[in-house]
C-alpha cells in the first residue's frame, strides 16, 4: 500500500491514455443498449411531421466537439430522411464555423439533392443569449437579419412563412452549457410552448433530468454514451459508438483508482491510530 | 503507418497537421509545465480574441446594428417614407441608435475620469439579464418542476408506483436537509440524513457524468490523431 501512496500520478495518466488508446485501434465491441431517455429522443423526432421546418439550435464549440458533434451528425441525417428543411442557429461564439462544417460534410456526401437556403440554412452566431432567444420569439428574420455567410435571410426560399417559433414543429437542441438547453427551456419551452429535445454533454446531462421527468424536454441525449446510443437506435455507427469501448473501459479505471485511494486512504487512518 | 496523400497539399491538411502538433504540445503538460504547453495556451489566447472580435462585428454589429442604422440614414427599406425615427410607419431602426450610444459608453472605461459612464450600460445589461433570468427560472423552473413534484404515489403500476415514492421520499428528505432553522435531531435529523444519502447518489451521478465528459474529450483528441492525422482508423 506504500507504493500506491506514493505513486507518481503521471501513471495514472499513461494508463488512462493508453487504456482509452488500446480499444481505438483494436476495438472490443462491448454491448451497448438503448435507453429510455435516448428512445424518447427518438421517437419525438420520429413524431415531426415529414417535410416540416425543424429549429435546430447548435449551442457548442470546438473544445465539445467528441461529444456534440457526433450527435449534431445523426440528428441532422434523422431529419434529412424525414426531408425536414432545417433551421439551423448557433449562440456558441466558437461554434458557427465547426456546426457549418459539419452540417455541409453530411449534406454535401450524403444529401446532394438538398439545396442552401431552400432545404437548409445556417444563420450563424448572435450575441445576446437568452435575449437572443426572446428576440427569436418575436421575429426570427428581423434576429437573424443575415445568415453565417452574410446572405440576405428575407431574399431565402426557406424563410418563407417563417416568423417565430410557432413556424416549428419542434427544436432540436445540441447544447453544451450556457446558453444551452437549460436557457431554452426556461425561455422558450416555458414562454412560447415549443416542442423540444435535447442533446448535451455528460457533465450538464445530471441538471437536465429534471426536465426530462416534468416532460419539459421530451428526450434527452447525454454525452458520448447518449450520441453512441442514437446511432445504435438508428443503425449508424459514428464516432461515438467507436470511441464507447474506450470510454468504458477507462470509467472501470477510474472506479478501480477510487476503491484503491479508499483502501489506502483506509490503512493510512488504522495506521495513525495504531 | 499511412498518411493522407493531400495532407500537406491543401489548407486543410496544413490545419490537421497544426492541430496534431498543438494537441502535443498541450499534451505535453501531464508531464509538466513547459514552453511548448505555454506557446500552445498563449497561441490559444491570440488567436481566439482576434476571431471573437471579427466574428462579433460580422454577425452582430454589422447586421444588427450598422446595416439597418445605415438603411434608416439613407431612407431605404421599410417603404418610400420610412428613415430615422419613422416608427408611425413601422420602421423603428432609428432608436438602434440608443443601444450603439449604450455601447460606445462601455468604452468609457479606458479613459479614467469619464469611466464612471460605463457603468449606466452595465446597469441596463445586468437589469435586462436579472428580469430575464428570474422570470425564465420562475415559468420553467420552479412551477414547472413544482408541478411535475406532485406526481400520484400509486399509478396502478408496482414498478412506476415505486419509482414515484422514491422519487418522492427523496425529494422530501433533501429539502429537509437544507432546513437549517432547527438543529437536525429526532425525526428531523433521521430525515435529513436519509436525504443526504440520496444527495450523494445524485453527487455520484454527477461524478461519473464528469468522468464521462472528461474520457470523452480524451477520446475525441485520440480519434482525431489517428483519423485525421494519421490515418490508421477509419
Amino acid at each position: 500500500m506504500t507504493f500506491l501512496e506514493k505513486l507518481d500520478r503521471r501513471w495514472i495518466f499513461l494508463a488512462v491514455g493508453l487504456l482509452v488508446l488500446l480499444p481505438l485501434l483494436f476495438p472490443l465491441a462491448l454491448p451497448l443498449f438503448v435507453t429510455p431517455p435516448v428512445a424518447a429522443f427518438v421517437k419525438a423526432v420520429d413524431s415531426i411531421p415529414d417535410g416540416s421546418k425543424v429549429l435546430m439550435s447548435c449551442d457548442y464549440d470546438p473544445a465539445s466537439i467528441p461529444e456534440m458533434v457526433p450527435m449534431t451528425r445523426t440528428a441532422l441525417r434523422h431529419l434529412l430522411d424525414k426531408r425536414c428543411k432545417l433551421v439551423i442557429t448557433v449562440l456558441w461564439t466558437g461554434g458557427p464555423g465547426l456546426v457549418d462544417r459539419v452540417v455541409r460534410q453530411i449534406i454535401e456526401k450524403e444529401y446532394p439533392d438538398r439545396k442552401y437556403g431552400v432545404d437548409f440554412v445556417n444563420l450563424g452566431y448572435k450575441a445576446g443569449d437568452e435575449a437572443v432567444m426572446l428576440a427569436m420569439g418575436q421575429g426570427i428574420v428581423n434576429t437573424f437579419p443575415r445568415d453565417y455567410q452574410g446572405n440576405d435571410t428575407r431574399s431565402m426560399p426557406i424563410m418563407n412563412g417563417v416568423r417565430d417559433y410557432s413556424s416549428f414543429p419542434m427544436l432540436v437542441n445540441i447544447s453544451a452549457g450556457y446558453p444551452g438547453t437549460k436557457e431554452w427551456v426556461q425561455q422558450v419551452q416555458a414562454r412560447f410552448h415549443l416542442p423540444m429535445v435535447a442533446g448535451v454533454t455528460a457533465v450538464s446531462a445530471p441538471e437536465y433530468y429534471p426536465y426530462l421527468q416534468s416532460h419539459q424536454l421530451l428526450g434527452l441525449l447525454g454525452g458520448m454514451a447518449g450520441a453512441a446510443e442514437y446511432e445504435k437506435a438508428r443503425n449508424e455507427k459514428g464516432s461515438a459508438t467507436r470511441g464507447m469501448d474506450a470510454q468504458s473501459l477507462a470509467h472501470y479505471f477510474v472506479a478501480l483508482c477510487i476503491l484503491l485511494g479508499n483502501l489506502v486512504q483506509w490503512t493510512k487512518s488504522r495506521r495513525t491510530v495504531a | 503507418m499511412s498518411f493522407h496523400p493531400a495532407a500537406l497539399n491543401t489548407a486543410y491538411g496544413v490545419g490537421i497537421w497544426v492541430g496534431a502538433l498543438l494537441t502535443f504540445c498541450v499534451f505535453s503538460f501531464l508531464y509538466k509545465d513547459n514552453p511548448f504547453y505555454k506557446f500552445a495556451e498563449h497561441l490559444f489566447v491570440g488567436v481566439s480574441a482576434g476571431y471573437y472580435i471579427i466574428l462579433n462585428f460580422w454577425t452582430v454589429i454589422y447586421p444588427n446594428l450598422m446595416e439597418p442604422l445605415g438603411k434608416a440614414f439613407a431612407g431605404k427599406g421599410a417603404g418610400e417614407q420610412a428613415g430615422m425615427f419613422a416608427a408611425q410607419l413601422g420602421d423603428y431602426r432609428g432608436w438602434l441608435l440608443i443601444p450603439a450610444f449604450l455601447g460606445l459608453l462601455l468604452f468609457t472605461r479606458l479613459f479614467g475620469r469619464i469611466g464612471w459612464l460605463s457603468r449606466w450600460p452595465l446597469a441596463v445589461l445586468v437589469g435586462i439579464y436579472a428580469g430575464l433570468q428570474t422570470t425564465g427560472f420562475a415559468q420553467g423552473d420552479l412551477v414547472a418542476q413544482i408541478g411535475a413534484s406532485l406526481q400520484p404515489l400509486w399509478t396502478g403500476k408496482l414498478g412506476s408506483s415505486l419509482n414515484a415514492i422514491v422519487f418522492t421520499i427523496g425529494l422530501v428528505t433533501s429539502l429537509l436537509f437544507f432546513f437549517f432553522s432547527r438543529e437536525h435531531k429526532g425525526a428531523l435529523g433521521a430525515a435529513s440524513r436519509i436525504g443526504i444519502m440520496f444527495l450523494m447518489v445524485g453527487f455520484g451521478a454527477g461524478y461519473g457524468y464528469t468522468v464521462m465528459s472528461r474520457v470523452s474529450l480524451l477520446i475525441g483528441r485520440f480519434q482525431f490523431l489517428l483519423e485525421d492525422w494519421l490515418g490508421i482508423v477509419r
